[in-house]
Formats: structure tokens, sequence, C-alpha cells
């Protein structure tokens, strides 16, 4: 269909014409701005309404676009590719159920604050509104999942709205932000003007902390007796991991690292008490929960961490640090409420602090002592299955100390997520990778192939489940074409494994809906030897503790191709510590029916 | 439970009144009146919400506003600090023995009769919600056909003005 053609001349038309700017179609703009603002890497997929797009895509020499099977996968790709380096992801689709394909992948990417560019087409503008071939409302549909939309509609308008959502998604708290472009914005023929005007009043992050609150969580620092820093991803969002461990070993305090937050802070550091939450480590759990100042570093109080809220840390004084306000005191009342940047805020927080140490020495020797004990008392562990097959924590904790801290490591949801989250140990920002406030079966596969698409020389470990595997593992095939070696690791308990965990705990081991008859002594559909073959993977079965090194050594050498271990493990392993939905956290489990017998005045 | 008076500085794009509602409708705050209307700066629109705030605080309400791209200022508008207005259309049903009452308390109410026919008159009153609620009870007892109602207007007393600040950076 032709573009309108246009009537008037107007300013960015005699902009054109002075510095001899270039006209084009509205699909090249897209290409164009996109190689203009540094992206080198798409995963996406063609379709009736972004057609035009996929034309020029085939002529840049500076972006690869990485042909998925599902959108879904285009968008968990793009979010591995981002959380394993920072940068901002990039997933194309076409629209109606291209772009709804890409809707699970937005929600993840904005509850784990992802910054995340989603280009999809959308119909003919006049065709908008009938109900026509592949329409979907997806600005409409993403409203609530994105940071912000755009509506293109208008060639003109496509260098200036992806920059402005390029800049939205990656500065202050990332997020998602979707351009929607209608096919005809798409042919229309305009001038491309370069740099765009970004005019965006409404949008100011806040980078840049109060003084005053600065000297104020110093001040309380020094007092407290039994101070944590509850770091949170903000901490690897805004890259302030050096700052965070400065301040840390300047105020000797105890760390502990949220899921989303692994590897933000040394697993090897002696302050380091690992993971809080319903399946944090004892001391981690109630040092939170018995802390008398919490100092939380880009984390939001997420319930999984807290238990129940009401009753978390009764005690403790909150330093809430944040780049996003409205996450202050949306949970638990702050007490010194700090809006800015982790990364200046730390190392402001640090500089105050060397001020108030010299007045001040803090006393935290107590605390220390007592959680040297629990640490003692309540290291993490598993006990080997009874019914004689393989624990899945071992073969998790091999991949991470065969593989080194160097390794990528990208988890799917659920038990193998929790473990892998316990048993690798993280050194750095970046290595771990996870579906946290969303939940995503899924995530793994295509998060990996992202990741290794971004670092192409790191290890990338999928650690999926047998459940999650099955609903993305179509994207081994794009991986095996585009050469992206990624090693999967299916955990394989023969069934949804945390959804039975809690069928085992809460049910009366009523198992409803939770077998999926792959792994041992059943009918094995899909039989993942079979399956790695077919999409020309390197497929290893491994039933027993002596074969696991060899497998993963095995898998390590591979990298003409992607490997897929069928880990063929105990299906009655059970995510420990725990603490039981809707109570306390001073309720943590070590094990079944195993609570510390914590001291009330420690 | 609280009720406060908000008044929204926002750009004028598609979407914009479905975003501010579907803000509210996704973390649980309760719209009482919404009114929207143009700016005297062109491109921004002005909206105005009473919201009613229960358990959660009013701070986390506007948070959230402030994170939408497309919203540039909010502020709180005081009871006594701003004018509050509401407007409605009351038809009432009259005949010859009762339109001489009706209109009577239309003058009373400094109200206006905007449309005459034989069985019926469309009024128009303008006031705060006090003012407009006395006036439907008068004229309930005659008949009220339909109605019609504004969201609440307001605006700040003095000569400050929301966009003030907005265009100094």
């Amino acid at each position: 269909m032709p573009a309108e053609p246009r009537t008037a001349i107007s300013p960015a038309d005699l902009k054109a014409a002075h510095s001899g700017t270039e006209t084009m179609s509205g699909a090249s703009a897209v290409v164009r701005t996109l190689e203009l603002l540094g992206i080198t890497d798409v995963f996406g997929l063609p379709g009736g309404a972004i057609l035009p797009v996929y034309d020029p895509l085939m002529d840049t020499s500076t972006i690869r676009h990485i042909l998925v099977r599902h959108e879904q996968g285009a968008g968990h790709a793009a979010e591995g590719y981002a959380a394993s380096t920072g940068k901002v992801g990039v997933a194309i689709a076409t629209s109606g159920p291209g772009a709804t394909n890409l809707v699970t992948a937005i929600m993840d990417a904005h509850m784990d604050s992802v910054p995340l560019l989603a280009i999809t087409g959308q119909v003919f503008s006049n065709l908008m509104g009938t109900d026509a071939f592949q329409e979907a409302d997806i600005v409409g549909i993403t409203m609530p999942i994105t940071k912000h939309s755009f509506l293109v509609t208008d060639a003109n308008d496509i260098p200036s709205t992806i920059a402005a959502a390029y800049h939205i998604a990656s500065t202050g708290r990332p997020g998602p932000v979707l351009v929607d472009i209608t096919k005809d914005a798409q042919q229309q023929e305009a001038p491309f003007v370069w740099p765009p005007k970004i005019d965006l009043p409404g949008y100011r992050p806040v980078t840049k902390a109060h003084g005053k609150q600065i000297l104020a969580a110093a001040q309380l620092l020094v007092e407290a007796k039994k101070p944590v820093l509850y770091v949170g991803g903000g901490v690897i969002r805004a890259k302030a991991s050096a700052e965070l461990l400065e301040l840390a070993e300047l105020i000797g305090a105890p760390v502990v690292t949220t899921l989303m937050a692994r590897g933000a802070f040394p697993d090897s550091h002696q302050q380091h008490l690992g993971m809080p939450g319903m399946h944090g480590t004892v001391p981690a759990v109630l040092a939170l929960q018995e802390s008398d100042l919490i100092v939380s570093l880009g984390a939001r109080f997420d319930d999984r961490v807290t238990g129940k809220t009401a009753l978390f840390a009764p005690n403790a004084k909150i330093v809430h640090v944040d780049v996003d306000p409205a996450e202050i005191s949306k949970i638990r009342t702050a007490d010194v409420p700090i809006v800015g940047d982790a990364k200046d805020v730390i190392a402001d927080l640090t500089a105050a602090l060397r001020t108030a140490l010299a007045e001040t020495q803090p006393d935290t020797e107590a605390w220390w002592t007592y959680l040297n004990g629990l640490r003692e008392e309540f290291p993490l562990g598993y006990t080997a299955p009874t019914d004689g097959l393989l624990a899945p924590q071992y073969v998790i904790q091999r991949i991470g100390e065969l593989t080194g801290p160097e390794g990528i490591y990208a988890a799917g949801v659920g038990q193998h997520q929790m473990w892998a989250a316990q048993f690798i140990k993280y050194e750095r920002p970046n290595s771990w990778l996870n579906s946290g406030g969303a939940g995503t079966m899924g995530y793994s596969v295509p998060a990996a192939m992202g990741a290794k698409v971004a670092e192409p020389d790191r290890v990338v470990w999928a650690i999926d489940g047998d459940g999650c595997f099955q609903m993305t593992n179509q994207e081994l095939a794009t991986c095996a074409i585009n050469k992206i070696p990624i090693k999967v690791a299916v955990i394989n308990n023969s069934s949804l494994g945390m959804v039975r965990q809690w069928q085992t705990l809460f049910y009366d081991g009523r198992y409803s809906n939770t077998d999926l008859n792959t792994g041992h002594d059943t009918v094995r559909i899909p039989d993942f030897l079979k399956l790695a073959d077919a999409y020309g993977c390197l497929g290893i079965r491994v039933t027993k503790e002596e074969e696991v090194d060899a497998a993963i050594q095995l898998a390590l050498e591979t990298n003409d191709r992607p490997v897929v271990i069928d880990f063929v493990v105990s299906a009655d392993a059970m995510v420990w510590p725990m603490v039981p939905q809707g109570v306390s956290n001073s309720y943590v489990q070590y094990a079944k029916d195993h609570s510390p017998s914590f001291d009330e005045e420690a | 439970m609280s009720r406060h008076v908000l008044s929204l500085l926002v750009e004028n794009k598609p979407g914009l009144l479905t975003r501010v509602a579907g803000l509210f409708a996704r973390r649980g705050f309760n719209i009482e009146s919404l009114a929207v209307g143009t700016s005297e700066v062109p491109g921004l629109s002005r909206i105005t919400v009473v919201v009613t705030v229960e358990g959660l605080p009013l701070e986390q309400i506007t948070k959230q506003l402030n994170k939408l791209v497309n919203v540039i200022k909010i502020v709180e508008l005081d009871l006594d600090q701003s004018v509050q207005r509401e407007h409605l259309l009351i038809k009432v049903r009259v005949d010859n023995t009762t339109r001489s009452q009706v209109l009577e308390a239309v003058t009373l109410f400094r109200a206006r009769v905007v449309d005459v026919s034989t069985d019926a008159v469309v009024i128009e009153v303008t006031g705060d919600s006090g003012k407009t609620n006395a006036l439907l009870k008068v004229l309930e007892p005659y008949g009220i056909k339909e109605m019609a109602q504004s969201g609440l207007l307001a605006i700040g007393r003095g000569s400050k003005s929301i966009t003030d600040r907005v265009f100094k950076n």
C-alpha cells in the first residue's frame, strides 16, 4: 500500500534539506537507528506486519539477527543477552500472535528490571481497530508490564521513538520498552534525522542521592549492633559490585544476596552469609530476621524474601536504597529512604562512612559470634536420596565446580533453580541469570542462548528442569544452526519438582498432575537423548554419580554444537532450608520438621 | 479511609488515560472521580482525580503515577488551598403545578435552567459536592428523569500554577 503523500514541508524536511540528510523507508530507519544505537545482536522472527524491516536487515553488516523458533525465545534470549552484559537486549516480532508470544518475556523483564527493547510490527494504521488479520493491541496488552510503550504510525517518528525507547529501557530502573510500528510507517519514505530529538519531559530518573540521607545512613551503620547489607538485583543492574565490596569491607557487616543478586558479592567472601528468603541459608534468613539495621541496596522486600511481611525483621531499622522511588516504603516503611543509583549511592555511603568511623567504631562482635555459630550449625547441605538415584544437588554442585566462576549459569524455575542458586558458587556479577520475579518456566534455554551470543568466550550453562525444558527447547535448533554452543543440564526428576515438593509437604503427598514421565522407570516421553539428537546436539544421559564428572567434562570440551545432558535424578529430593509460605522467617526449617532453636535474645 | 484530590499534568498522548486508569485498577487504588481536559500549555492535559485511600499511603499512589513516562507532575490539592467544583446537568419532571416550585429551587441554589419543555426542565448547577447534593435532595420529590455529572475539577488558589516549575529546566 502506498504511503500517503506528504503535502506540507515540515521542519524536519527543512533540516534534512540543509544537512543533506538521507531519505529512506521507515523500515530502513529502524535498522539504521539500531545500528547507530550500537546494537550488534537482535533476536526475532519475521511475519507479515514486520516484513519491511526484515528486508534492510539482510543488508546490515553490523547487526546479527538470530532467527528464533518461537518469539518467546527471542524475548528470553534478549533478556539473557542483557542480564549477562548489562547491555540492552533487542527482540523483534510481527503483529498479533508474534507480538503476544513476546508477552511472557516482556513481563519477565518487567519483574526483574531487565533492559529490553521489543520491536513489533503492527497492521496498517488504516486497518487498526477493525480486527484485521493478525491485529492485536499489543501496546494495550503490554501496558501493565512495560516500563513504557510507543505506537508509531509515521516514519518520521521512527528514529526518535526507538532512541527514546532505548534510553528509557537502559536508564534509571531498567525495564522493557515496546515499540509497535505500523506497516505503513515501515513502508513510508522519510528523511532520516540523527541524532534525533528525544523529548521526554515526564521521565527524569534520579541517580544522585540526597547528602543528608547518606549521612544518616552512615551514622546508623556505625551505631548498629546487628547490621546486615541486604543486596538485591539492583546492585548488579547498576554495576555496583566493586563499590559494594569496598563498603562491606569497610563496615565489616554481614552481606546477604537475594536470588536476583547472586554474584553481586563473592560467595567466597567471609562476610557473605548466602541467599536469604524462602529457600535461603539459615544464617542469611535469621540475620535479616534478627537484625537491628537492614541496609537494603537495590532490593525490594519481595514476599519470597520477607516471609510474612508484618513479622519481618521486627527490630530492624531500614535504610532503603533504590533508584525507583516507588519501591521505597512500598512493602516496609523505610527509616532512611535513599533514592539513587546503587553505584553512586554506595560510593557516597562509603565516603560518609569513613568520616563516621573516625568518630565511632561499630561493635558487631557478638553479632558475628552468633552468625558464625549459625553458619557452623546450619551449613548448606543435602542428604543422599534413599531411592538410590542421583542427588540433583550433587550434579549442580559439580557443574559449578568443574566450570568455575567465569561461566554463566541460566536457570529455569523450580527446584533446580533454587539448587543452582544454592550450590553453585558465584564470584562475579552477571554470571547467574534466572527468572526471579516472574518465575517463568522455560526461561533457561533461550536465556542461555542470548548470554552465549553476548559472551561467546564464556561457558554458558542452562540449568533446566524436565518441565521447564519442554517449554522452550525448540531454541536448541536456533543454537545448533547458528553455532551457539550452550550446554544444557536437564535436572530430570520426571516431574514438576517444586510443585511436587509442595504436594509432599502441604497436600499429604497427593501428586496431582505433576508426573511428567521423562525420568527413571518411565516411558521417557520425550526421550531427551533422541531430542538432543534430533536437534543436532550432543546428548548424554547420566544416571550414576560416578558418571557425572565425565559427562560435564565432555560437555565442557564440546564446542562444535550444543550439549544436552539428561541427568536422571531422584524425584524425592527437596529444597531445604525452607520458610513455609505465609509465616514469619523465624520459622525457617533447615530440613523437614527441623527448625533451628534460635535464641530470642540473640 | 481518606479522600484526596490529585491534579496531574500529563502529556496528551494516545492511551494516556488507559495508562492512568489501568494503574489505579492494577494497584488496587480507588478512583472516586476523574476529569480530563486540556491545560493552558499546548500538548499537555490536566487530569483531576479524586482517590480514596485505604490502608496504603497516598504516597504510593503518587509515586506509581510519577513512574508513568507521560505524567509530568502531580500535586495534591488541599480543600482549603484550592477551588473545587463539579458540574451537574439534571432533567427534572415538571407540570403546571410544580414548575414554579422547581424554578424557585433553581434560583435559591443559583443554578440555571438550560432547557425547557412542556413536562421537563434541564437544570445546570456548578458547585462543590455539598451544594449539588443539597439541590438533588430538593429536586428529588419532583422526579429526576436523568442526570449527568462531571468529575471534580480543582485548581489551586493564589497566583501559582502547576506548570510553573515544569519548564524551567
